[in-house]
């Protein structure tokens, strides 16, 4: 019994921090409809700059709490002046290219915490007056614990009485209904905007620092962070903020329990619970439909014909692609060996999010399993290079099918959720699974059979089935099934009504989009000799997504200049410095701010435009 | 047999019935209106018969079928095309290709992964386009027509399904006077030419009065009245219920 009630109070100890940052997370996103990546990152600015501050304080309560105070202030202060500077420009485009956006100021604050702080732990202790702790029957328990524990209804209490006591927060429950119509009533947005985010980042940074003397502040809070924060805003519905309370109570105690009974389920519980509601529940436990934008279809760009026009560009281009880097030299094979596997692995997040409509953040699920896929039949079956690159699209096949029944029932941000939650699992399965998968170790020796050897054969070998299968794509998103994907994504009420079955060719769409990935991923295995979990991590995901988004959505040629893009930008940047995340950070916010349909759209319009001129 | 058989169809939202138990027939080749004050529940009607909507209680039969809370998707394959109050088209896609995905759609070619879809059933959707008034514009992107080339363009996909029974939502909402006559003689005048049913909702009295065969009022989720055109006219409680608007009666 006692154990019980003292796992339960470390439940609740939790749960305050992360409801902390799920809340603003969903104010956030209730009222601007941005996807805000980088609300993870200041959270662990939060606990950085808190930890500094308490440091330099004297060590007195005062001390501390003043230094906490100030922590989420100052991280407040960042998260409005990131409105102000970047996001304000970009209101008007696209969803993705605002995620794309946010995806930027990770990268940026990433480098920066790593040069001010350094890459070591840091823990602050507990402040002065709470360092003790209390016996609760019989088992001693944290003060500063049992403090927390009352921070979260606390701090629902307040947001409370802000939303439903001040005109502020009415125009704030307004703009979450229906933003468009408080615009239409003369509410100044931009302000609005700014202050929600100031909060919203406040409270990020809160959490941060409220966090610190439980946990030390590391360089992988914000991707840990930001991941448990989506979890708890869309299984409480995004945009309710009782909700995000509820929800972040449920995982936490759900947590503190699982630890006990089955430690290794700890990192897939969270995500467990999210599929689990999502299945049952599309909009959360306490959300509602949103109101539809009412400037739906700006998105969708005409693809154009899908006739034979690109061969002109694409036959030159790939024999030059045969030809000139094994005349570059090894290291400039492996390169374009590595671009043109993303260039694949972005192909094929491409086809489900633009033609279909399906954004997903956790596409490295079928990218690792099918690297596992290729390395587990290379090592255990003995299967030969050419099996395995068979096993590996099937593998990721498979797994799409079984979840894709699942996912491709929602859509938007919870769609992409979902399939965070998919990646999650299958990332802890290979971490944890020692047995099988050899864990963080990773499997090592699955090299290309010996005809396959040489750098320059393997390369071939790669650019072969890599632009096979972008052909492939290619012609599927111009055939009837791709023409009903894209009918789905604009119109899917229509589709319905003239007969198309939109679940079945949207889980086609999906298990298709995982085959391709699948194969880039037993490729890139193959092509590095090993596997690890990082195959299947967050940040593989958003590698992909960033291709995708950096060649734009609109055109079939992006991903290809994406993945160009982003592995050039990646060695030539680190090649001059270490600090190459900022630069490439700073270099996405510049790509969102001046091209904001991706460098591949922009050329496209810019083109649609030469021609219609002349 | 009646073409459609509606008995007793019912749909509550929180505690208010928005259809409230509506039974009616419709014959083949009938052309019949829903006309009702805003709220009557003629969109959440016509929901039902589409497969949006489920029923809470009553049953829908077409042709025979029962169709009580089938998909859209089954509804359309039987032979029911319905067409929006908001009109829904394939925004990215060009004109002809709308026609095109609806004729792939209707020819059961959906999950066809290699051939061109612009290749397919060309000719058929230049022939419907010509019928709606569209040819002209088939390379133009549905995304940036103007609305009543929109309605166009959609009647045009709902004829690529070559139904039995034509469902029009408010067929000439959001358009000027004289484009709502023009709009609904054209798609009358195709019905008839094909045989096709049709039930539609309508605010516009002079389109209901210029073709409607029968004209069924609801009010409150209740059928109030229903009978030919110069009955329902004629009938006090339907004066009654426009009251207000009455001017329409006048003409």
């Amino acid at each position: 019994m006692d154990f019980v009630v003292i796992q339960l109070l470390n439940g609740l100890a939790s749960a305050s921090s992360l409801f902390l940052v799920a809340c603003g997370l969903s104010i956030i996103f209730g009222v601007t409809r941005i996807v805000n990546f980088a609300h993870g990152s200041f959270y662990m600015l939060g606990a950085y700059i808190a930890y500094s501050l308490v440091e330099l304080l004297p060590r007195t309560p005062l001390g501390f709490w003043g230094g906490v105070a100030l922590a989420a202030l100052a991280v407040g202060a960042i998260g409005g002046a990131v409105e102000i500077a970047l996001l304000k420009r970009i209101y008007r485009a696209p969803e993705l290219f605002q995620l794309l956006a946010t995806f930027g100021v990770v990268l940026v604050v990433a480098d920066l915490a790593l040069k001010i702080w350094g890459a070591e732990e840091l823990l602050a202790p507990r402040p002065p007056g709470l360092r003790g702790a209390v016996m609760i029957l019989g088992r001693a328990f944290p003060q500063y614990d049992l403090l927390l524990i009352a921070v979260g209804p606390v701090v629902l209490a307040a947001l409370w009485l802000l939303f439903h006591r001040t005109r502020w927060g009415a125009l704030v429950r307004a703009a979450t209904q229906d933003r468009d119509m408080v615009a239409a009533l003369g509410v100044n947005q931009g302000r609005l905007f700014t202050g929600v985010f100031f909060l919203g980042s406040l409270l990020a940074g809160l959490g941060g620092a409220l966090q610190l003397p439980r946990e030390a502040a590391n360089l992988q809070m914000d991707l840990s962070t930001i991941a448990e924060a989506f979890v708890i805003t869309v299984v409480g519905g995004m945009g309710s903020i009782a909700g995000a309370y509820v929800a972040a109570l449920l995982v936490a105690v759900l947590q503190a329990f699982g630890i006990v009974v089955f430690p290794k389920i700890t990192l897939v519980l969270i995500f467990l619970v999210m599929a689990v509601v999502l299945a049952f529940r599309p909009y959360g436990l306490f959300g509602r439909a949103a109101a539809e934008p009412r400037a739906a279809g700006a998105e969708a760009q005409p693809l154009g014909a899908g006739d034979g026009r690109a061969w002109r560009w694409v036959v030159p281009g790939l024999a030059l692609l045969a030809v000139l880097p094994p005349l570059a030299g090894g290291y400039a094979v492996s390169v374009v060996t590595e671009i043109v596997i993303l260039a694949l692995f972005a192909a094929s997040l491409h086809f489900m999010m633009g033609p279909g409509g399906m954004p997903s953040f956790g596409h490295a699920a079928f990218f690792g399993l099918g690297a596992y896929g290729a390395a587990l039949a290379a090592r255990d079956v003995g299967a030969p290079m050419l099996l395995g690159l068979a096993v590996a699209p099937v593998a990721a096949a498979l797994l799409a099918l079984a979840c894709g029944w699942f996912c491709v029932r929602l859509s938007g941000v919870y769609l992409a959720m979902l399939t965070l939650a998919v990646a999650q699992i299958v990332w802890s399965v290979a971490f944890q699974w020692t047995g099988i998968t050899g864990g963080d170790n990773g499997i090592l020796g699955v090299w290309p059979a010996d005809w396959a050897r040489g750098k320059t054969v393997f390369y071939l070998l790669t650019l072969l089935l890599c632009g096979g299968s972008l052909w492939l794509l290619r012609r599927i998103v111009f055939a009837p099934f791709g023409a009903a994907l894209r009918g789905g994504r604009d119109a899917p009420r229509r589709a319905e009504a003239s007969g198309i079955d939109l679940t079945a060719v949207r889980w086609t769409g999906f298990v298709i989009a995982a085959l391709f990935a699948g194969l880039a991923g037993g490729l890139f295995a193959y092509s590095k000799g090993s596997v690890f979990p990082t195959y299947i991590a967050i940040s593989r995901s958003i590698d992909a997504l960033l291709m995708v988004l950096l060649g734009g959505i609109g055109t079939l040629a992006g991903p290809p200049v994406g993945a160009v893009v982003f592995v050039g930008l990646q060695e030539e940047i680190s090649r001059y410095t270490d600090l190459w995340r900022l630069l490439l950070g700073l270099v996405i916010i510049t790509l969102v701010v001046a091209f904001p349909e991706g460098i591949a759209g922009f050329a496209a319009r810019w083109r649609r435009r030469a021609e219609g001129a002349t | 047999m009646s073409l459609l058989a509606v008995d007793g169809i019912a749909k509550a939202y929180g505690g208010v019935e928005a259809v409230a138990g509506v039974s009616f027939a419709l014959a083949e080749g009938e052309f019949v209106a829903l006309i009702g004050p805003n709220g009557a529940g003629k969109t959440t009607c016509f929901n039902m018969l589409g497969g949006q909507i489920r029923p809470d209680r009553g049953t829908v039969r077409f042709e025979g079928h029962d169709i009580t809370g089938a998909s859209p998707r089954r509804i359309a394959r039987l032979g029911v095309a319905r067409t929006f109050q908001i009109t829904q088209s394939f925004a990215s896609m060009s004109v002809r290709e709308n026609v095109q995905l609806a004729l792939i759609a209707h020819h059961r070619r959906v999950f066809s992964f290699l051939p061109r879809a612009a290749a397919l059933y060309r000719p058929e959707a230049t022939a419907l386009l010509e019928r709606v008034g569209m040819a002209d514009q088939a390379e133009r992107q549905c995304g940036i027509l103007a609305y009543g080339d929109l309605k166009r363009v959609e009647l045009a996909l709902a004829l690529a399904q070559a139904p039995r029974l034509l469902l029009m939502d408010e067929p000439t909402a959001g358009m000027a006077a004289q484009e709502r006559l023009t709009l609904m003689a054209l798609a009358a005048g195709l019905a008839r030419a094909q045989d096709i049913s049709l039930l539609f909702t309508e605010h516009d009295m002079d389109v209901v009065f210029a073709h409607a065969d029968r004209i069924i009022v609801l009010d409150r989720g209740r059928i109030l009245a229903e009978g030919p055109p110069a009955a329902v006219r004629a009938d006090r409680r339907v004066r009654e219920v426009y009251l207000g608007s009455g001017a329409m009666f006048a003409a």
